[in-house]
Order: structure tokens, then C-alpha cells, then sequence
């Protein structure tokens, strides 16, 4: 069984590698991720917001919106393991009467 | 390890220096690599170590479970509430240009630490919750 | 050769390590292991955007007066949101191995395929 495993592993990574012979160099300034926006982000992040850090002012200024979604995704995940692992005072004498049966 | 007193003593030294260093991060997004997300999880961090030496019950009394689930919704509030200024003062949803306090570069600055700050106290709040709730079925 | 392998080499060392996290996801019948290879895989896709963010020459992108030509700051922003995204999974995951061990008794994926039948 695990050489079926280690079969399917190496398929995927031999089909990965033979994808990457098109994409561009390690670190050229003419690859097209280069191009189509990021050029303005660069120039034009001083005079729109007054921020120096790029990266912040992305997150918090021209993509604001997807970072307000990203803070509800924590949230929820938090209100998750609320619900699954909270014991209120009406289960909290079931838990103990099922503890004591099996230990 | 309530009984390693060397461990006890450190940890009470260090639990203010490292919330210092974690509302740093935050403040000083701007002007150096940080921001909201970064910072949250150093000042969550500190609470955790807290908790991981003198144990849950007096992890409790630093922190009660109603305080922190309001700390959880306080922070997309925040978030929320400067979008909704942004279109009182008359613009769209986050749009911080329009804010009237003084220059164009200073409204927009204070629009982008009044949502580094709800991001924060969202994830630090987070943190902490997930730890409790893990470590509390080992007892 | 020798320039083809020195253009791509960063590629391949990515593809290497997400090729450990998909084998222990699918291999290991334990469940923590399961989860612990899911984190190794989606850090090893984080690392394979940025680095497609470097630019040769470039400097970090925070506005500095000795810089000649600045990183690609894009593929930053994207993998900030997606680490958030991963630590939820994982911690949403664990919650759910701790009230199967509850209910089950043990975390072996094939036992509990038995008890199910």
C-alpha cells in the first residue's frame, strides 16, 4: 500500500516540474507578475496615501475591503472552537456523568 | 511548573516589555515592516506564556471569559464603525481622503491606525480564546 | 544546463518540500499527522509565491532614498491574507480531533473505520 503512495507522490511531483520549464527566471524584472499593476502601486503610494511602507498601504488602503473579509474569517474561526468545545452549566453535569461510566 | 521559582520570577519581568513591543508593531506599521495582524499575534502570545507557567485558574483571573468574548467582536466593530464615518462625512465606504481632519496625508493616516488598531485587538482576543479552549480539556 | 538549473532551482526546492506534506497527508493513518502534513504543504505553497515576488536588485519595498529598484509587493499582501486563513483550518481541525477522541475513544483513521461499520 505504501508504494502505491509513494507512486502517486512522485507522478505529481514529476508533472509539477515539467510545468515549470515555462514559467520565468528566478528574479526577472521582465516577468509579466511585474507589469500590469505593481508598477503603480510603487510609484504612486507616497503622494495618494503618505504611507512609506508598500506592503501596508495595499492592505490597508487600496485593497481595504479584502482585509475587513480576512478579519472575519478569524473571528469565525474562533466562534468555531467556541461552540464546539464550550461546556455551559446545562451540559456540564452530562460531561461528568458520561466521564465517570467509562474511566 | 509552579514549583521553578527562576522561571516564575522571568516571566513576571518580561510579561509588560513583551506587550510593549507588541502595540509597537502595531503603531509602527506605517513607517516599517508590522502592522495589525503581526502585532495581535505578539500581544496573544504574551498571555499564553503567562498562562502556560502559573496555569489556567490564575490565567483566569488575568482574563475573564466575559471580557474576552466582547474583546472578540470589539475589533471587527472597529472596523466596521471607521467605514461607516468614512460615509457620514460624505464619501464611500472607506474612503479615508474625506475625513475633515486637516490634510489629505494626515486623514489617511489616521483612517489606516484605526483599522491596524481593530485588527489587533481582534487577533489577540482569537489567540487567547483558542488557547483556553484546548487547554482546558486536560483537566 | 548549468544556466537552466540556476534559473529554476527555487521552483524545484518548493516542489520538493510540498511533495513531503502531500505524502503524509495521504500515507500516515494517524489523524494528527494528517493535520500536520496540511501545514507543511501550505507553507510550502506560501513560500513559492513570494519567491516569485523577487526582482534581481530589488530591495524591500518600504520607501528608502539609496534604493535603485524595489521588490514586487503584490504577492506580500496575498500570502499575509492566506496565512491567516491557514492557522483557522488548523485550528478548526484540531477542535474536531478532540471530540472525535472523545466520541471514539481513539484516533487511528482505520479503527475508527471499523467501529463505524
Amino acid at each position: 500500500m505504501k508504494t502505491t503512495y509513494l507512486f502517486v507522490v512522485l507522478i505529481t511531483g514529476i508533472a509539477l516540474a515539467y510545468g515549470t520549464i515555462d514559467m520565468p527566471n528566478f528574479g526577472d524584472p521582465q516577468a509579466p507578475a511585474n507589469h500590469h499593476v505593481a508598477p503603480r502601486y510603487i510609484e504612486k503610494t507616497h503622494e495618494e496615501t503618505g504611507v512609506d511602507n508598500m506592503v501596508t498601504s495595499v492592505l490597508a488602503s487600496y485593497r481595504g475591503y479584502d482585509t475587513f473579509g480576512e478579519t472575519t474569517v478569524i473571528f469565525t474561526a474562533g466562534i468555531c472552537v467556541i461552540l464546539l468545545l464550550r461546556e455551559t452549566r446545562d451540559n456540564k453535569k452530562k460531561n461528568r456523568r458520561k466521564k465517570g461510566v467509562r474511566s | 511548573m509552579k514549583n521553578n521559582i527562576i522561571i516564575q520570577i522571568i516571566t513576571r519581568l518580561l510579561f509588560p516589555f513583551i506587550q510593549l513591543f507588541g502595540f509597537y508593531v502595531i503603531m509602527h506599521g506605517e513607517s516599517g515592516p508590522g502592522g495589525g495582524f503581526q502585532g495581535g499575534v505578539i500581544l496573544g502570545a504574551s498571555v499564553i506564556l503567562y498562562v502556560i507557567v502559573f496555569g489556567i485558574d490564575e490565567g483566569r483571573k488575568l482574563i475573564s471569559e466575559k471580557t474576552n468574548d466582547i474583546l472578540n467582536c470589539t475589533g471587527v466593530l472597529i472596523y466596521g464603525g471607521v467605514g461607516l464615518l468614512c460615509i457620514i462625512a460624505g464619501g464611500k465606504y472607506l474612503e479615508y481622503n474625506i475625513l475633515p481632519l486637516g490634510s489629505v496625508h494626515f486623514a489617511s493616516h489616521m483612517g489606516m491606525l484605526g483599522i491596524e488598531i481593530g485588527v489587533g485587538v481582534t487577533v489577540s482576543a482569537v489567540m487567547i480564546t483558542l488557547f483556553f479552549e484546548t487547554a482546558r480539556q486536560g483537566k | 544546463m548549468i544556466e537552466f538549473i540556476l534559473a529554476k532551482y527555487n521552483y524545484w526546492i518548493y516542489i520538493t518540500l510540498m511533495m513531503i506534506g502531500f505524502y503524509a497527508m495521504i500515507a500516515k493513518p494517524n489523524l494528527i499527522k494528517k493535520i500536520i502534513g496540511m501545514n507543511i504543504f501550505q507553507t510550502a505553497v506560501f513560500l513559492f509565491y513570494i519567491s516569485i515576488a523577487k526582482v534581481k536588485g530589488g530591495t524591500a519595498p518600504i520607501e528608502w532614498e539609496k534604493a535603485v529598484q524595489y521588490d514586487n509587493p503584490l504577492p506580500h499582501v496575498l500570502i499575509l491574507t492566506a496565512i491567516v486563513v491557514s492557522v483557522s483550518t488548523t485550528a478548526v481541525a484540531l477542535a474536531l480531533i478532540i471530540k472525535i477522541y472523545k466520541a471514539y475513544g481513539t484516533i487511528e483513521e482505520d479503527k475508527i473505520l471499523e467501529m463505524n461499520k
